[in-house]
């Protein structure tokens, strides 16, 4: 309950911060020596809150379905393919980080791979993967792929750190339990691992999400978020409202996938939230 | 019957490089069945290498140490010892319970014994109401009790213990040992101690086996008798007697008796 009030006055205080910019704000941005530091607040860059919220009622073209109809079915659109992308993320990134945990040499040999993988950029990468759509699998999973591709990266370097975080007396419990890799994995490594995974899926969701935004532009499919950020945009000069509905879809898409996240930890840390009562 | 038997080891680390330790050498050293064995010596004497030499975590460079008549390789992976080390080492994730119930799990032995066999164990350490509780949530005497219940969970015949009470404070520490020899006594359990601690290895042990540093060997094998171990055994003469002996042996020069306990 607390929780849920302090989520409300947060996003009050946000609409707060953006009514009273826009309410003191100079009409054309304020520009010091060339450079604007401050953003124009008139209503084609920042338009009314309220008058976004109607936006969301009206249709989104001339006689169309109303815009926030168009947006929840956008939302779901690219919420299925953030899911194949996170959960394939995922599991690479796991495999990866158990991989690199067994063996030194995978580590010392992988490691700077998986640093590199996510400095080439995604823009770069997109077009080759979208290559791949049609023939190897349906259009759409080339954009879960590239949301995959954002998406392992912390969940290795996370995981790969909570599997290494046992103590040498707890690995040497096991030891003289006689217990072998896999059991030594699955009773101590991974466990203690938990506490590094949950934060970096939290990452990984986000990456997954903007993955599949930023796929989806730049490859060109139909049907999501991320397309129709960039088709109202074009709008940008006629219809701010619009731009920002979209923005607002999208955010939705983030919260949506991040609450997923989190509830996924909440079954997996019992001991750790029993502990902290006093 | 012989609990352990090392002969003639060697340990040396880092061999052949410039850094190389020996961290053993010439260890002799027989256990037997139910005796209650004190390795004590000054840091670096190499006397938690003897213990992990035992438990087989780390292998000799030369000699062969052998487990209740099996190579150590053989008695570890058949689990012929208990072990706990300074760091109680509990898993934070698993309840009190469950932590006793690891090395049964790690067995196969089934749900229903596995949960008998914990319930008994934290009764012998007195720890019945604090099954359900989480590590965290415990004192650091009660950890290390409930690593105690947990090394002797699958009834081992041979406990070992690395400077288990090394971390606690002088009134935990002197119920723990008290407690220690009674369920050592009902489980008939042979046990090498690891400890700096003169009073603490006296007060134990039937045998007090005393290590020199550089490099490690065993100087000094000294028995105990003091018969069956109360509260009382602490006051008593033969008790002074024991310490000045083994503080002699450590020191290799006479002192005069002091309670430092």
């Amino acid at each position: 309950m607390r929780k849920v009030l302090g989520a409300l006055a947060a996003v009050l205080l946000g609409i707060v911060a953006w009514e009273s910019y826009k309410a003191v704000g100079d009409p054309d941005g304020t520009v010091v020596a060339g450079v604007r530091i401050l953003p124009r607040s008139d209503d084609a860059a920042m338009p009314h809150v309220l008058d976004v919220v109607r936006r969301l009622a009206r249709p989104e073209l001339a006689g169309g379905r109303p815009v926030w109809q168009v947006l929840v079915d956008a939302c779901l659109f690219t919420l299925g393919i953030t899911t194949v992308g996170f959960l394939v993320g995922a599991l690479v990134g796991l495999l990866l980080a158990v991989l690199m945990q067994r063996f030194r040499v995978a580590e010392r040999g992988l490691l700077p791979w998986v640093v590199l993988s996510q400095t080439v950029p995604l823009v770069a990468l997109a077009p080759l993967v979208a290559g791949w759509g049609g023939r190897i699998w349906p259009a759409w999973m080339s954009v879960s792929m590239i949301a995959a591709y954002l998406a392992f990266f912390p969940v290795a370097v996370g995981m790969l750190r909570g599997l290494q975080s046992p103590s040498p007396a707890g690995v040497e419990l096991m030891r003289s339990y006689a217990a072998g890799w896999w059991r030594t994995l699955l009773k101590l490594r991974l466990p203690a691992a938990t506490p590094y995974l949950f934060p970096a899926l939290r990452l990984a969701g986000a990456a997954a999400v903007v993955g599949a935004v930023v796929g989806e532009i730049s490859t060109g499919t139909r049907g999501g978020i991320g397309r129709l950020v960039i088709e109202y945009s074009r709008e940008a000069t006629t219809d701010p409202a619009k731009v920002y509905t979209a923005m607002l879809g999208a955010a939705l898409l983030g919260l949506v996938v991040a609450g997923a996240v989190a509830a996924l930890e909440f079954p997996l840390t019992r001991h750790r939230r029993k502990v902290l009562l006093p | 019957m012989t609990a352990v038997s090392v002969q003639g080891v060697r340990k040396v680390f880092n061999a052949g490089r410039n850094d190389e330790v020996v961290a053993l050498s010439d260890v002799d050293l027989t256990v037997e069945s139910g005796q209650f064995v004190s390795l004590i010596g000054p840091s670096g004497c190499g006397k938690s290498t003897l213990l992990r030499l035992i438990a087989d975590l780390t292998a000799p460079t030369a000699g062969s140490v052998t487990v209740a008549g099996k190579p150590a390789r053989r008695a570890r992976l058949d689990q012929e010892y208990g072990i706990a080390f300074q760091q109680a080492g509990l898993f934070d994730w698993r309840t009190v319970r469950r932590n006793v119930e690891l090395p049964l799990e790690l067995r196969k032995i089934p749900r229903q014994r596995r949960r008998e066999r914990a319930d008994e164990m934290l009764a012998l350490v007195g720890l019945s109401d604090f099954a359900a509780h989480y590590p965290a949530q415990l004192s650091g005497g009660m950890q290390q009790r409930v690593a105690i219940a947990r090394a002797l969970a699958v009834h081992p015949k041979l406990l070992l213990m690395d400077e288990p009470f090394g971390a606690l404070d002088e009134m935990t520490r002197e119920r723990l040992q008290a407690e220690l020899l009674a369920v050592c006594a009902k489980t008939e359990t042979s046990t090498v101690f690891v400890t700096h601690s003169i009073p603490e290895a006296v007060f134990l042990s039937d045998l007090v086996v005393v290590m020199s540093a550089r490099p490690g060997r065993i100087t000094d094998v000294i028995p105990v008798d003091l018969g069956p171990r109360t509260e009382a055994t602490r006051q008593s003469a033969g008790f002074f007697t024991a310490v000045t002996k083994v503080r002699k042996a450590l020191r290799g020069t006479p002192t005069a008796v002091t309670a430092d306990t």
